[in-house]
């Protein structure tokens, strides 16, 4: 295998995380703070209609983006109302915010473009396109380094480095303010944030609506940045596996980096079954690869691999008076 | 006679009276949806080509899930719409399930063969329409290397794949063929992200070619093929406007003149099974506006050449659903 085939798995790799990490880290602000988030994967469809729809009829994607992160924190804000207000049930606010998702994004690219519940390809503005580094052309030409730096590092769209970029705020948000420490400890222990004055709900709604944000911009990677234009259901189970990256990585943001980049390393190289031949010599089924997600997460959860202990309060409705 | 009873037998005939009068035809369209530029959407232009020419009426719903297969059939069974259209391989079971409690009314489904006695079988050879665009890509195909990105992988995605290899091996023996698919659930039709990475995979192995069987994640494919400036090939509907000049061509899958065939029929279908190949116009190579620059009369004449003698048997298309192998491509 030479550095040619090499980078360009890395580079499908570095395409197929981003979303992962990002709905990833989403669901880390939520389930932190002891909301169980299942409709990752639903506010990122919503989104992705959202954003590629405004950015079509606008020919702006930043109008788009704006747009679907704002339908994105519209269902956060549903989600937060059933389960931290009326103190509803985590699990079935999530998934009734799914089928929610599945079904209004059809109906509305209908009524809206009539395109079969699709949106219009999506042109020049009107999406992300790869941007370019400084001085790629002059680095092009150095041995290794240069392809590395031009084909690896530059040449995604913008919203790749601002998903890199959030790993190291969520760690600093979480570990090293206030806001943060308050944050985890309203998903560990609700009556003593409570005791110390600070309110509950509150802290509770910010983390909602902050993965309201990340689920956002993972949808719009997903339509405008990746694509150019919705599809309906078009997230394909990516919610669902950043919620597996999000228990492999337990709960913290650079092991989250860490498992989703290895989730997106895994879905790529199920795109080269050639190669895997080629280096391991024998026929690796791509559905293996497309399952191991799926099976290094229950072996997580089983015990093998370290321990995998959730938020203590999650899951459960912070009452202050019985 | 109580109230209540009075109130029970006028319902009973008013359920009576609105069977009889609904005899129209219906159609379900598949997961898919209505308008998905593809499978359903050709079904969906052949019932309304009917209803324009006929100013008929037809039934019509589109399922959201597969728990709803056999409702949808027995509802309108029981509504007393005749024929019922089926667009989909997937109601092949609950069909061959109900078929036997409606021995009046008219089945046809499209993809699949179910053996009863009330039921017409629409099946089209795909693997023939498959090796005409097979040629076409080969011809066009400048680095010898072309792909092919299917859907879930069933034996219908296989069946197109077979083909076209097939063809692409017809023109330029020495061609390499990559052959992808998406996934294994119901979720690779609806997956466009992994249909552009398995275009971008396929195109640094070296296919400047790459046809779609995909459904919705075949929109992906078209899209990246596009971008990197290399061909396409679109699937079921002409999909050549989608991206004019760089969509080589599409293999038209028919579907609308099965159903516009069944509607006009009527409950007077002919029931069995319903063959439609090149020979029949059932299935093709679309070509208009948008690629008429590139397929070049020397590539035209050759194709259709091909399908003449598809057409009268000369050249046998291997079918892979028949013994699930396939000469010229492993999948």
């Amino acid at each position: 295998m030479d550095l040619i085939t090499i980078l360009q798995v890395l580079d499908a790799t570095v395409r197929l995380s981003v979303p992962l990490l990002l709905a990833c880290l989403a669901g880390l602000f939520s389930e932190r703070a002891g909301i169980f988030d299942i409709g990752l994967e639903g506010k990122m469809l919503v989104s992705a209609f959202m954003s590629a729809a405004v950015a079509a009829v606008t020919g702006s994607v930043w109008v788009g983006l704006l747009a679907g992160i704002g339908a994105s924190l519209v269902l956060a804000g549903i989600h937060g109302l059933a389960s931290i207000t009326f103190r509803g049930n985590q699990l079935i606010s999530g998934v009734a915010i799914n089928f929610l998702a599945s079904g209004m994004t059809v109906l509305m690219a209908q009524s809206w473009f009539q395109q079969g519940g699709r949106t219009p390809s999506l042109r020049g503005a009107a999406r992300f396109n790869d941007i370019n580094l400084p001085y790629v052309d002059q680095l092009k030409d150095v041995p290794v380094i240069g392809p590395i730096y031009a084909d690896l590092i530059s040449g995604h769209t913008i919203l790749v480095y601002v998903a890199l970029a959030c790993v190291p705020l969520t760690w600093w948000a979480l570990y090293r303010t206030r806001f943060g420490l308050r944050l985890r400890a309203v998903g560990e222990n609700p009556a003593a944030v409570d005791t110390a004055g600070v309110s509950v709900i509150g802290m509770r709604f910010a983390a909602v609506a902050i993965c309201g944000v990340l689920s956002g911009i993972a949808g719009a990677y997903l339509s405008t940045g990746l694509q150019a234009g919705f599809i309906k259901d078009m997230t394909a189970g990516r919610g669902y596996i950043a919620l597996a990256a999000l228990i492999f990585s337990k709960w913290r943001p650079w092991y989250a980096l860490m498992a989703t980049f290895l989730f997106g390393f895994l879905q790529a190289l199920a795109l080269r079954p050639d190669l895997l031949e080629k280096v391991l010599f024998v026929k690796v089924q791509v559905q293996l690869l497309d399952a191991l997600p799926y099976i290094l997460t229950v072996v997580i959860l089983a015990g093998f691999v370290g321990k995998a202990i959730p938020p203590r309060a999650g899951g459960e409705p912070y009452v202050k008076e019985r | 006679m109580t109230l209540f009873q009075k109130f029970l037998g006028a319902t009973a005939a008013l359920a009576l009276t609105a069977g009889a009068v609904a005899a129209e035809p219906a159609i379900i369209f598949d997961l898919g949806g209505k308008f998905d530029k593809s499978f359903n959407e050709s079904a969906f232009n052949g019932a309304q080509r009917w209803a324009q020419e006929t100013g008929g009426t037809f039934a019509e719903t589109e399922l959201q899930s597969d728990a709803q297969r056999e409702q949808a059939l027995r509802r309108f069974a029981e509504a007393g719409d005749n024929p019922i259209v089926m667009a989909g391989f997937s109601f092949a079971t609950p069909l061959g399930d109900i078929a036997g409690d409606y021995p009046d009314t008219k089945f046809v489904i499209i993809d699949a063969v179910v053996d009863a006695p009330n039921v017409r079988s629409v099946v089209f050879s795909e693997h023939e329409g498959s090796y005409l665009v097979g040629m076409l890509a080969a011809m066009a195909s400048k680095t010898g290397t072309v792909g092919f990105v299917g859907g879930m992988d069933i034996p219908l995605i296989r069946k197109f794949g077979c083909g076209y290899a097939q063809g692409v091996l017809a023109v330029n023996p020495d061609a390499k063929i990559i052959a992808n698919m998406t996934g294994t659930t119901p979720a690779a039709w609806n997956d466009p992200v992994k249909g552009s990475e398995l275009t971008l995979a396929q195109i640094s192995q070296g296919a400047d070619v790459v046809y779609a069987a995909a459904g919705g994640t075949g929109v992906g494919v078209l899209q990246t093929a596009a971008d990197k400036g290399i061909l396409s090939i679109g699937v079921d509907s002409n999909q050549n406007y989608l991206h004019p000049g760089q969509v080589l061509t599409s293999m038209v899958k028919h579907v609308d003149n099965a159903v516009y065939d069944a509607f006009k029929a009527g409950t007077d279908l002919t029931t069995g099974v319903n063959v439609m190949g090149v020979a029949n116009g059932g299935v093709g190579y679309a070509l208009d506006d948008n690629n008429a620059s590139l397929i070049t009369d020397e590539m035209k004449a050759k194709v259709d050449e091909a399908a003449a003698k598809i057409a009268d048997g000369t050249i046998k298309v291997h079918d892979y659903t028949t013994d699930e192998t396939c000469p010229g491509l492993t999948f």
